[in-house]
């Protein structure tokens, strides 16, 4: 019995926001059960009372004052948008957010 | 004299002296890059008009008396994950095949304020996830040394344009071995920095708590030379160290004398290359003659790095690519009803196979139900291989592992079966998750004649131990003199 099925594949693909083809759950499913047999290995370390790390170095230090300072130029940001039409109105357009 | 024969410290020398010009060198370097693209297919995208009037400018620059800095005329190429104002930066993914980033890397200004000149943008795969460049979403790009071979991977492209000698030296960055392990399959210097040595201002985010910045170079004193350069603190990057930063080039002939050289007792050498383990045997024999003590140590947690790494970095880029929704900037599916199917459809066309299998994992590793016995395991696997190395490192300066467990594979040859890819980083990902700096020096050949490098890993900000190790090694050995069998 396999660890990762098609339809665990598509309830984190729900939740990833991606579309897959049929053939790419089947691969999927099938390769991530693989990968997380591989990956169940950690489970044979003790980590009792171990701390979990985030990051090898975290400064806890890396704070500025709140000061307001030049962002980059709201027109040449706008433009980068793949959004087809109101350019130049300072918005980016969308589909409708509800169905 | 050739200019493409030189390395990036002897350019700025004969530039400086004014045997050669800023554009003599841009030329020569374009030219052949022209010569040997249809074989390589190193670059995305090359910058050709605008790198020839900035030769132009600094040799005017030159003229007057003055200096941009210390790579003045110097020509590099950034792996195509680093932001330049007025370069495309695709990141090797059709969901940005079309962006142009509105600012500079903290890395490409650093570069620029010193006088180089930036050719082009080089091949990757997709987001940097793969160990082969296969993965990218324009072209695969071939080993210059056997162009049947993939050239490693993440950074593969930078890695082969330094080989090939179509840029005397390159930016990459690494994850998990991205730097390291193209720059061993290609037979190059590859340097993986300390976590935070390096801004990552303006680096396309794979897993925010490994990324790093690294140069490649075909000389141990170029990635001495560029490191100098983009090292030290960044306001603009939380994570970046406020450490100071050495002078790691003039630093490079120190005595290695006294130095004391772990060696792992046990690696995993199952499905490890035997001319990979002659190599590295017989590159401890070169340290041990030129004077370096070598000390059996014990990284018992080792061989737990790449599950732990596979779990915390698809975590990581699972967040980290959510923000790729065709709504800012790059591609959008066209022709959607609402929103949430176009970001689905979006993200289905936009993104290749391998950025979705690792969403899925990343995303699958932090659902409700998982999250502990994955994620939060793997972090605290993580800290016992940080314990390891620390514990390490209180008997020794710098630790011997060999890059990679083969020599360069044949394109395709491991494109069905993502685990045996993830495993040829084995070597490579425990320097990333503990955050130690590790380079990669030319250490050999395979009897295919394919490179074969040696890896030596240091202690946290000790990026000067191990570049003095690596240029010790260097001099001892003439790995470094040969070429590719291109032409």
């Amino acid at each position: 019995m396999p660890k990762v099925t098609q339809k665990d594949v598509e309830r984190v693909a729900k939740l990833a926001h991606l579309e897959l083809s049929a053939e790419e759950k089947q691969a999927f499913a099938a390769q991530l059960d693989e990968i997380l047999t591989y990956a169940e290995r950690i489970d044979s370390l003790d980590t009792e009372g171990v701390e979990a790390t985030s990051h090898a170095l975290l400064r806890d230090d890396a704070f500025r004052e709140d000061e307001e300072r030049p962002g980059l130029a709201r027109e040449e940001v706008l433009r980068l948008s793949p959004s087809e039409s109101n350019k130049g109105n300072g918005l980016i357009r969308v589909p409708k957010v509800l169905p | 004299m050739n200019p493409t024969d030189l390395t990036a410290v002897q350019i700025r020398e004969q530039i400086g002296k004014g045997s050669l010009s800023a554009r003599e060198v841009t030329r020569a370097f374009l030219d052949r890059s022209d010569r040997l693209e249809p074989q390589v297919h190193a670059f995305l995208s090359r910058s050709t008009e605008d790198a020839l009037l900035r030769a132009q400018e600094l040799d005017d620059l030159q003229a007057r008396g003055q200096s941009a800095g210390r790579l003045h005329g110097v020509p590099l190429a950034l792996k195509d994950l680093i932001s330049v104002r007025g370069m495309p930066c695709t990141c090797g993914s059709r969901i940005l095949e079309n962006y142009f980033p509105p600012y500079d890397a903290t890395v490409a200004s650093r570069l620029l304020a010193e006088g180089a000149i930036l050719l082009g943008k080089t091949n990757l795969d997709e987001f940097a996830m793969g160990s082969s460049t296969e993965n990218s979403g324009f072209h695969a790009t071939n080993n210059p040394w056997d162009t049947r071979c993939v050239p490693g991977g993440s950074s593969g492209g930078s890695a082969a344009a330094v080989a090939a000698r179509e840029i005397p030296a390159a930016l990459g960055s690494d994850t998990g071995g991205s730097v390291r392990q193209p720059a061993a399959l290609c037979g190059v210097v590859g340097l993986k920095p300390t976590y935070g040595r390096v801004s990552r201002y303006g680096l396309v985010a794979f897993a925010s708590s490994l990324d790093q910045i690294g140069p490649l170079g075909r000389s141990v004193a170029d990635a001495a030379l560029l490191l100098g350069v983009i090292a030290g603190h960044d306001p603009q990057d939380s994570t970046s160290a406020v450490e100071p930063v050495d002078d790691y080039l003039n630093q490079l002939e120190g005595d290695v004398r006294a130095l004391r050289l772990g060696i792992p007792r046990e690696l995993p050498t199952e499905g490890m290359d035997s001319d990979v383990l002659d190599s590295y045997r017989a590159a401890i024999t070169t340290l041990e003659s030129i004077g370096v003590e070598s000390v059996e140590i014990d990284l018992p947690t080792a061989s737990h790095a790449v599950a732990c790494y596979y779990l915390i970095s698809t975590a990581e880029a699972s967040s980290n690519l959510a923000r790729y929704d065709g709504v800012r900037y790059g591609f959008r599916a066209p022709g959607q009803n609402d929103l949430h199917e176009m970001y689905r459809r979006t993200r289905h066309q936009g993104f290749g196979a391998e950025v979705k299998r690792r969403i899925i994992l990343g995303t699958y590793v932090l659902s409700a139900g998982y999250y502990d016995a994955y994620y939060l395991k793997a972090q605290k696997v993580r800290t016992l291989i940080a314990r390891d190395f620390d514990r390490a490192f209180q008997r020794v300066d710098a630790i011997a592992m060999p890059t990679t467990p083969t020599p360069a594979f044949r394109l395709g040859e491991k494109l069905a079966d993502p685990l045996q890819m993830y495993l040829s980083d084995i070597f490579t990902i425990t320097a990333s998750l503990a955050g130690i700096p590790a380079i990669n020096v030319p250490a050999g050949f395979s009897r295919a004649g394919l490179p074969i490098g040696l890896q030596l890993l240091g202690k946290h900000f000790a990026e000067t131990t191990i570049l003095r190790l690596a240029r010790a090694f260097e001099q001892a050995t003439d790995f470094a003199q040969r070429r590719p069998p291109l032409e």
